[in-house]
């Protein structure tokens, strides 16, 4: 279960090089674009990469300063607040008091609130994280962390059966207000058993609500709400996004600030096609938007922020006004989330369909180790450009990866 | 481990009989037929956690024949009684309305392990927890909640004690604080852990003084293997946390016997492994248990931690109602049952003239008329409404999401009219 949590800080500029090789041509064109307003042009993406210029955060429409926060940092803070406004939050994981969290997100928390509420555990998945339900039971309100939602197939009992059902089971008289936190889904060259995204998988279990932020912001309010649930919440994270700064508005500073659940959020607006994604993905759609504009293609990216509930709505109004869809995913593309999308699409909106849906997905392989065989198994940007104009009808080059 | 002779099924009584066990040292055994000797001296914790630490008895009290120094009150004793023909004559009630067919799906009948399930709760709070397996009829009763409810659960009636949503397996109750009913076995202990961990945490963090609330986790002797069981001991024992883990050692899960299953079938001692007193009583004796119980629960009130309590029991029925029950050696059940908890505290109450039989009888004709007026409120219960279905998924219904007209669902009157359309 060690994942060499060592090599954590290793990691970073590994990252870094792997944007860049993929997206040094993307650079130029951003700066190109940097003049152009409206949309999104780009995030800053973490403190090593090439720095945009001022200029960039100067075009966003955000109405106060321009503050950055990392993921982390937005993590950090939101349990923090909530830490400090109810005491009967605690946090329960392994390394999340004195190791200052695996990934760092629950730094300084104990030092803050001692070692009652944050509290190191043994290596005992199913152990703590039944604890945190009994405990729930009774009126806390625990965190639980997965150091990687890897980790949570050794708990998901607890996760399903008694937090996910229990207030059904019991005809409301207990509910769960539980979060299971923890990042999810692939990072760089950790291998098969640690590269899974679990969204589809607890995105079909009724009773649990899962949520997957993208930005600070989505980090900051998600949590939040999360905490603040009376029902059990998988909070899906992503390894590769905790050293990713966002711009945060004032108001999202602000510690009674929670996003809704089950909303999803239109980070661009566009009118030929809707491409929705959901935590990383979401950056590699609007970066494959920009591409797309190059080529006359307006799409409209909308990340979902909320597995379930799923919000249909908003997915169903927008295919209704490109006719378009292209879902993406890093998860196995069977029965995933994209799968469940094109359904509701299907039933909701067919007639508005002017070509099938595209489903990008991971491809359906155990995560292999080498760097280049695991970039074929995820989705790229040019895999979602590919996708977009195949349901645009335009010629594309025929890839190994499609 | 080496018994001195090949244990056989047949033989396995006689594990409790210390003459046969080489292992278990006399002083350790309560439920042994011979008197315990005097060098039984330890009564609160052991510092060392390398000792297994006895629960204190009075040497003389745990003695068959009667002294003056009795167990229990004449009160004391008949609800303890009360409670005991509650389960028995609850759960033979089951049994014919499952063949009548009121009763469906999965049913685990407690007949014959009575003396633990009353032996402990008896002496609980209300405030106290339970948390239970499949088998959970009678700690539901014997923690407070009223047969009728209980009944019409099983029945899958709108007025049982889960509205007729969680069934035999899953009996919960806020008001009495029995969290569940769990399918899974081993899923009850950590939850239970999670309970025993809030009371502390209520006392440390939450400042609430005189929170002692224990926990009980009631479980079986196959539970006993499996790898929840044991992360729970670990963290029990590291935190100090107020929870009893009473194992009911049936000897078997379903068909398969204890010792075909496990290493070292003595199940009290994985206890002293971890850090914890571990004792091994006989839970056909409803007094015995109670005294474990008294002691077991009076450490975790005061702070020092769990207790690991295997209790020797039987199961008079099959696992369930759709168990033929083939495997188990007629003898052996016979055996057990000339052993009935009962019977035997009957005897007892009779023999030390705390009731009469009368009393007794009167007793026993009243829970009669108790399950039978169950059974009667049950029947004449309405089935859920189709808008049930939909409802208590989440206790914030607004998980159901936004619906196409763009407010959330829950929010639509007509939601709970139950489509397929979530």
């Amino acid at each position: 279960m060690a994942i060499g949590v060592a090599s954590f800080n290793l990691l970073q500029p590994v990252i870094g090089n792997y944007f860049c090789l993929i997206d040094e041509n993307m650079w130029g064109i951003i700066r190109q674009n940097v003049g152009v307003t409206g949309g999104l042009s780009s995030q800053g993406l973490g403190n090593h990469m090439m720095r945009l210029r001022p200029v960039a955060s100067a075009m966003r429409n955000y109405s106060s300063a321009t503050k950055e926060m990392t993921v982390r940092d937005a993590l950090n803070s939101a349990l923090d607040e909530e830490m400090a406004a109810d005491p009967n939050v605690f946090v329960m994981g392994e390394e999340v008091g004195e190791y200052q969290g695996a990934y760092k997100i629950t730094k300084g928390l104990l030092d803050k609130y001692g070692p009652e509420r944050v509290v190191d555990t043994p290596i005992t998945e199913a152990g703590f994280a039944g604890i945190g339900v009994g405990a729930a039971y009774h009126g806390l309100r625990p965190v639980i962390e997965f150091m990687t939602f890897n980790f949570s197939m050794q708990a998901i009992d607890h996760v399903i059966n008694s937090a996910a059902k229990s207030n059904y089971m019991s005809a409301g008289q207990i509910n769960v207000p539980i979060v299971f936190r923890g990042p999810n889904g692939p990072a760089a060259g950790v291998g098969a058993q640690h590269s899974q995204c679990y969204g589809a998988w607890y995105g079909s279990v009724p009773g649990l609500k899962v949520l997957v932020p993208y930005s600070s912001e989505d980090a900051r309010g998600l949590l939040k709400a999360a905490i603040r649930d009376p029902d059990p919440v998988v909070f899906l994270e992503n390894e590769l996004l905790y050293g990713e700064s966002f711009p945060v508005s004032a108001e999202s500073l602000d510690s009674s600030f929670c996003l809704p659940i089950g909303k999803a959020k239109i980070e661009r607006e566009g009118k030929d096609i809707t491409i929705t994604a959901f935590s990383k993905m979401v950056g590699y759609a609007l970066k494959a938007a920009e591409i797309l504009e190059k080529d006359g293609i307006n799409a409209e990216v909308i990340n979902l922020r909320s597995i379930r509930p799923l919000d249909r709505a908003t997915i169903n109004a927008s295919v209704r006004k490109t006719n378009r869809l292209v879902t993406v995913e890093e998860g196995f593309p069977q029965h995933g989330i994209g799968a469940e999308i094109c359904a509701s699409v299907v039933e909701d909106s067919f007639g508005y369909l002017d070509a099938p849906v595209e489903r990008i997905a991971g491809a359906d392989v155990p995560t292999p180790y080498a760097a280049n065989l695991e970039r074929m198994a995820f989705p790229q940007i040019e895999d979602i450009v590919r996708a977009a104009k195949r349901a645009c009808y335009r010629s594309v080059p025929m890839s190994a990866t499609a | 481990m080496g018994f001195a002779r090949v244990i056989h099924p047949h033989t396995l009584p006689l594990l409790a009989d210390t003459r046969a066990n080489p292992i278990a040292t006399p002083s350790l055994f309560l439920g042994s037929t011979r008197t315990l000797r005097h060098t039984l001296t330890h009564t609160r914790s052991i510092s060392s956690a390398q000792r297994r630490s006895v629960v204190a008895a009075k040497v003389s009290d745990v003695k068959l024949k009667p002294t003056t120094n009795l167990l229990v009150t004449k009160e004391e004793g008949l609800e303890v009684y009360e409670d005991m023909i509650l389960g028995r004559v609850f759960e033979d009630m089951c049994a014919q309305m499952y063949y009548r067919g009121k009763m469906f799906g999965f049913v685990h009948l407690y007949n014959g392990q009575e003396a633990v399930s009353s032996g402990f709760i008896k002496l609980l709070k209300k405030e106290d927890s339970v948390v239970s397996t499949y088998r959970d009829h009678v700690h539901a009763l014997s923690k407070g909640v009223p047969a009728r409810a209980v009944m019409s659960e099983l029945f899958g009636k709108t007025t049982g004690c889960c509205r007729g949503q969680g069934g035999s397996m899953h009996m919960f109750s806020a008001e009495h604080n029995v969290l569940g009913g769990f399918a899974f076995i081993g899923e009850g202990i950590p939850v239970a852990t999670g309970a025993a961990f809030t009371s502390k945490y209520k006392r440390e963090v939450l400042k609430e003084a005189d929170c002692d609330h224990v926990t009980l986790a009631f479980f079986g002797d196959g539970t006993a293997n499996n790898g929840q069981f044991f992360e729970c001991l670990n963290m029990a024992a590291l935190w100090k946390l107020p929870i009893i883990f009473v194992v009911e050692n049936n000897l078997w899960a379903i068909g398969m016997s204890h010792l075909r299953a496990t290493s070292d079938p003595e199940i009290w001692k994985k206890g002293p492994a971890f850090g914890m007193p571990g004792v091994h009583v006989d839970g056909m004796d409803v007094l015995k248990v109670r005294e474990v119980a008294k002691e077991a629960i009076g450490r975790a009130r005061r702070g020092e931690g769990p207790t690991l309590v295997e209790c020797e029991t039987y199961r008079f029925r099959g696992h369930s109602l759709a168990d033929p029950d083939e495997l188990r050696d007629p003898d052996e059940k016979a055996r057990y049952a000339a052993r009935d908890p009962i019977t035997q505290f009957k005897k007892y109450l009779i023999e030390n003239k705390l009731a009469s039989e009368a009393e007794l009888k009167a007793i026993e004709k009243k829970i009669d008329e108790v399950v039978e007026d169950s059974v009667e409120f049950a029947d004449e219960s309405p089935a859920p409404s189709r808008s049930q279905l939909l409802e208590n998924v989440f206790a914030d219904p607004r998980g159901f999401g936004i619906g196409p007209d763009g407010r959330y669902r829950c929010e639509d009157p007509k939601f709970t009219e139950g489509t397929a359309q979530v």
